[in-house]
């Protein structure tokens, strides 16, 4: 996040304003789009691609960039993401780029209407390749809402895996056509195919967090190791609640990590089971990262971190008033917020109030 | 033989230098404590669980309430979260109003600090010059954005209400009016022997202590540590500002205010640079989807209030509602060191160091 | 010593009536009262700030009359500012107790009023006239300070009607 703010901030450009110099436009849609592209939401594609787009149709065709905001952004910014792929891949084909404004046009236009007559394989390209986008960013979605997906869409711009990424949609046809017809992508995502998982910076640092805590507390402690994108791609493990007291002293303790920081804990009633997440920082290097342990809902039971990070004592005993979780090893647990005989746990899903009507 | 009794006093929630609604529960003996317990929850209002029923939009009013005294921070926090999660850019304009109305927030706050800190020490002129300069901040504030203490002005992708020319102009006024000041306050109270007397060698913890105790704020760079959030992971617009972060060295209450008085100088200075590159034109709100839903999944954020390191965790399952909805207080980390520096303190020193922490309740128990 | 209505002349009588005042006991004490409500200290939340706000330079109370006070003990009129929870409840009640008589309370803000942006959660008293009774309530959110001073004037208004008509404004 503070990367992709700092190149912003140096660019000075934060505003979604199509009429940029198209010098300008041109350098940060490289890096934006790219960036942007399968990661983030359609906002953002639209502030960026519309910079892009003025640049590439060099008429300045009016692709609706004064469009409402709406939520049917998805097929217009799918097809600026397009454009923008176009001109990072051939500098030279400038014939594609007209055959990508047409298809702009007939995508934003039509929205719901297929794209124009003539079977031009150039034409159906950009159109396949008008899915990548859509493809990249449902897959970067999927991942979110699964929240347990492999290594994370692509977030750095690197050429090869755009272009390998563009190959592969183009075999979609088919689906990108449909796509293009129906104008939400998240049909074109059952079809089409998952783009290559192309490495995230963080990746590195999760798989070493990943070894430090096998290491530490036995190869069955962790039981899933995900980046969380939404988060600036944020390291975060989910640890077996009994080896969490191993895995939290090496991560504070181990000298590559020294996370001696803990910055949040914070306590979350899934219906199914409870969860504790902890957020740890370093303070000589400034990584962060996350840590999660999950609770039983009947009998949560969580073993206290109040001895490593002593900040954790308080955190803890809000979190076992107003959710329940029994925090073993925590040297006062008692209720904080509540009057010590308050019944029941407010923050649970499932609290009623005794008293309602005072 | 004089025999001694240990004393059980409640410095109770009723109490004018507990800042609030704030118990503590000492043991004394004679004038020495020999334990605390601080009780709290006596200004819970269950912001997380309203929040689960409210859109984003909704909650932000909420977060004005949560640290009265700096609203415009939390209010930040949660709109960074959200655009963060949707990953929503904002406009210059806006952003740069944010930062120059955050900025102010902190002179306002530290302010407050100032003044009422001094007020439990004893004095009672600092409170009406800090109230009187405060006032001067609240009136740009209300014209901005028509309440004096809870805003409501930030929205997801930017500010509700755009800035005029003039208003800026009143904000350049005030600068060179509240470097004044600050002088003015430095002759005042600075070097008076009583208060330093007062204040010096209290409270005092090193480095580690205060890392491991979660501290935030001026209370972690009183010891040494060099931790400021705009400066360590910037957000908004910090990188494009040339300011210095105080550190101090003894990790004593004189340090934490003298780390304050210097941050409300270093606030000056990012302001008058702000004014200097504020963009002439430009949108106030960003594209925002007219719902806002944000992706499911969770994120946590955190920025630099006033008071230490507040930070916003949001679960959300991909509806208009946060599934569920996390501040990290700073005041509420910061306070879990009072026990242990009471122990072995006169029940003088109980005020200092309290009123050294600088909480505000509302943010203590959320 | 002779005092005879009618042998007064004119002037005297002016003057008389310039300097001098007629009215009942409880009249000079409601004056009394009124021009000097000392408040007890009780800011729970964020209106606390604007009553600090109110008593500072800016917006004086002090030419009121109103001087602050950190004991019940000593004080006339209570202001709830801030939302009273559940757990301060009992609190509350009791320091309205420890008041000596005659007091007033004021309800300032919505919290305190009917439980303000906090009505529906399961930890806030939903209006702190269900433990005390109040004879001033001040809306907003947080009301202006000069809100507060019109909420104190009127308290002051209605502490004079009563000694003046003996009626009480509302029954007790």
């Amino acid at each position: 996040m503070s990367d992709e703010e700092k190149k912003e901030g140096a660019k000075d450009d934060l505003e979604p304003d199509a009429t940029s110099g198209s010098q300008r436009s041109n350098d940060l849609s490289e890096e934006l789009t790219a960036a942007n592209d399968a990661e983030r939401g359609e906002s953002r594609l639209s502030a960026a691609e519309a910079g892009t787009e003025s640049a590439v149709l060099e008429t300045g065709a009016n692709t609706d960039t004064s469009d409402p905001i709406d939520l049917e952004r998805e097929s217009r910014s799918g097809s600026t993401a397009e454009s923008g792929v176009e001109h990072r891949e051939a500098d030279q084909e400038t014939a594609e780029a007209r055959a990508a404004r047409a298809a702009t046009k007939a995508a934003t236009e039509g929205g719901a209407a297929s794209p124009p007559a003539p079977a031009d394989p150039e034409r159906e390209a950009k159109l396949a390749a008008a899915a990548e986008a859509p493809a990249a960013r449902a897959a970067a979605k999927a991942a979110a809402e699964g929240e347990a997906a492999g290594p994370p869409a692509p977030a750095d711009p690197e050429r090869e895996a755009k272009l390998a990424v563009a190959a592969e949609a183009r075999a979609a046809r088919a689906a990108a056509k449909a796509a293009a017809e129906g104008g939400t992508p998240s049909a074109a995502s059952g079809s089409a195919e998952q783009p290559p998982a192309a490495t995230s910076p963080r990746q590195p640092e999760l798989d070493g967090l990943v070894a430090l805590i096998r290491d530490a507390a036995g190869p069955d402690a962790i039981e899933s190791a995900t980046l969380n994108e939404l988060n600036g791609d944020l390291p975060t493990i989910i640890v077996q609640s009994d080896h969490l007291t191993a895995a939290a002293n090496a991560l504070k303790s181990a000298p590559q990590t020294r996370f001696t920081y803990l910055r949040n804990v914070s306590g979350v009633d899934y219906e199914t089971h409870l969860e504790v997440v902890y957020h740890l920082v370093s303070l000589t290097t400034g990584r962060d990262a996350a840590i999660k342990v999950k609770a039983d809902r009947e009998q949560p039971q969580i073993p206290s971190v109040t001895p490593i990070w002593a900040t954790a004592n308080w955190n803890e005993r809000e979190i076992y008033d107003l959710l329940g979780i029994h925090f073993t090893g925590h040297p006062d647990l008692r209720r904080i917020m509540m009057p010590d005989d308050w019944e029941g746990h407010p923050l649970r899903k499932d609290y009623a109030p005794l008293d309602p009507e005072v | 033989m004089i025999r001694t009794e240990e004393l059980l006093l409640n410095v109770g929630p009723q109490h004018p230098s507990t800042h609030g609604v704030f118990r503590i529960i000492v043991k004394l003996d004679g004038e020495v404590i020999t334990e605390a317990t601080p009780v709290m929850g006596y200004l819970h209002r269950g912001t997380e669980k309203l929040a689960e029923e409210l859109t984003y939009t909704q909650i932000i009013p909420y977060t004005d309430r949560m640290d009265y005294v700096s609203a415009m921070t939390n209010n930040y926090v949660l709109c960074h979260a959200v655009e963060t999660m949707m990953g929503l850019a904002v406009p210059e304009r806006a952003e740069f109003l944010r930062l120059i109305v955050m900025e102010l927030q902190r002179v306002a706050s530290h302010l407050v600090w100032w003044g009422t800190y001094l007020l439990d020490i004893g004095a009672m002129s600092p409170f009406l010059y800090a109230f009187r300069d405060r006032e001067t901040i609240v009136n740009l504030f209300n014209e901005l954005s028509g309440a004096r203490l809870t805003y409501n002005y930030m929205r997801v992708g930017g500010v509700k209400w755009d800035a005029t020319d003039a208003w800026l102009d009143k904000v350049r006024d005030f600068l060179p009016y509240m470097e004044k000041k600050l002088v003015e306050y430095d002759h005042l109270v600075s070097g008076n022997e009583i208060f330093l007397a007062r204040i010096r060698g209290v409270g005092r913890y090193d480095a580690e202590t205060a890392i491991d105790y979660g501290l935030s704020g001026a209370n972690l760079r009183c010891t040494g540590v060099d931790w400021d959030l705009r400066r360590t992971k910037p957000y908004s617009l910090y990188e494009r500002f040339e300011f210095d972060v105080p550190v101090g060295r003894t990790g004593d209450c004189h340090d934490r205010y003298l780390i304050r008085l210097e941050e409300i100088r270093q606030s000056l200075r990012i302001l008058r640079q702000a004014l200097e590159q504020f963009p002439s034109g430009g949108e106030t709100m960003g594209k925002v989807p007219r719902v806002i839903r944000p992706p499911a999944g969770e994120v946590y954020v955190a920025i630099e209030s006033p008071r230490g390191e507040i930070g916003c965790h949001i679960v959300s399952k991909g509806k208009q509602e946060p599934y569920r909805l996390k501040f990290r207080r700073p005041s509420f980390v910061n306070l879990q060191i009072l026990p242990k520096l009471l122990v072995g303190e006169t029940m003088t020193n109980l005020i200092t160091i309290l009123g050294g922490i600088d909480i505000v309740v509302g943010e203590v128990d959320c | 010593m002779e005092f005879d209505l009618a042998s007064i002349s004119p002037e005297e009588r002016r003057e008389l009536e310039r300097n001098v005042f007629v009215g009942t006991l409880e009249q000079l004490k409601a004056w009394a009262r009124s021009n000097s409500l000392w408040p007890l200290t009780f800011g729970l939340a964020c209106c606390a700030i604007e009553m600090m706000g109110t008593g500072a330079s800016h917006y004086d109370l002090d030419r009121f009359g109103v001087m602050f006070r950190t004991s019940p003990r000593q004080s006339d009129v209570m202001i709830v500012a801030g939302t009273v929870t559940k757990k301060m409840g009992p609190l509350l009640r009791r320091l309205y107790d420890q008041m000596p008589e005659p007091k007033w309370v004021i309800a300032m803000g919505s919290c305190a009023t009917a439980g303000g942006p906090y009505v529906k959660s399961y930890s806030v008293m939903k209006g702190v006239d269900q433990i005390v009774p109040v004879d001033v309530y001040i809306p907003g959110c947080p009301p202006n300070p000069a809100a507060l001073i019109y909420g104190i004037n009127k308290l002051q208004e209605k502490i004079r009607y009563e000694a003046k008509t003996g009626k009480r404004v509302t029954n007790r």
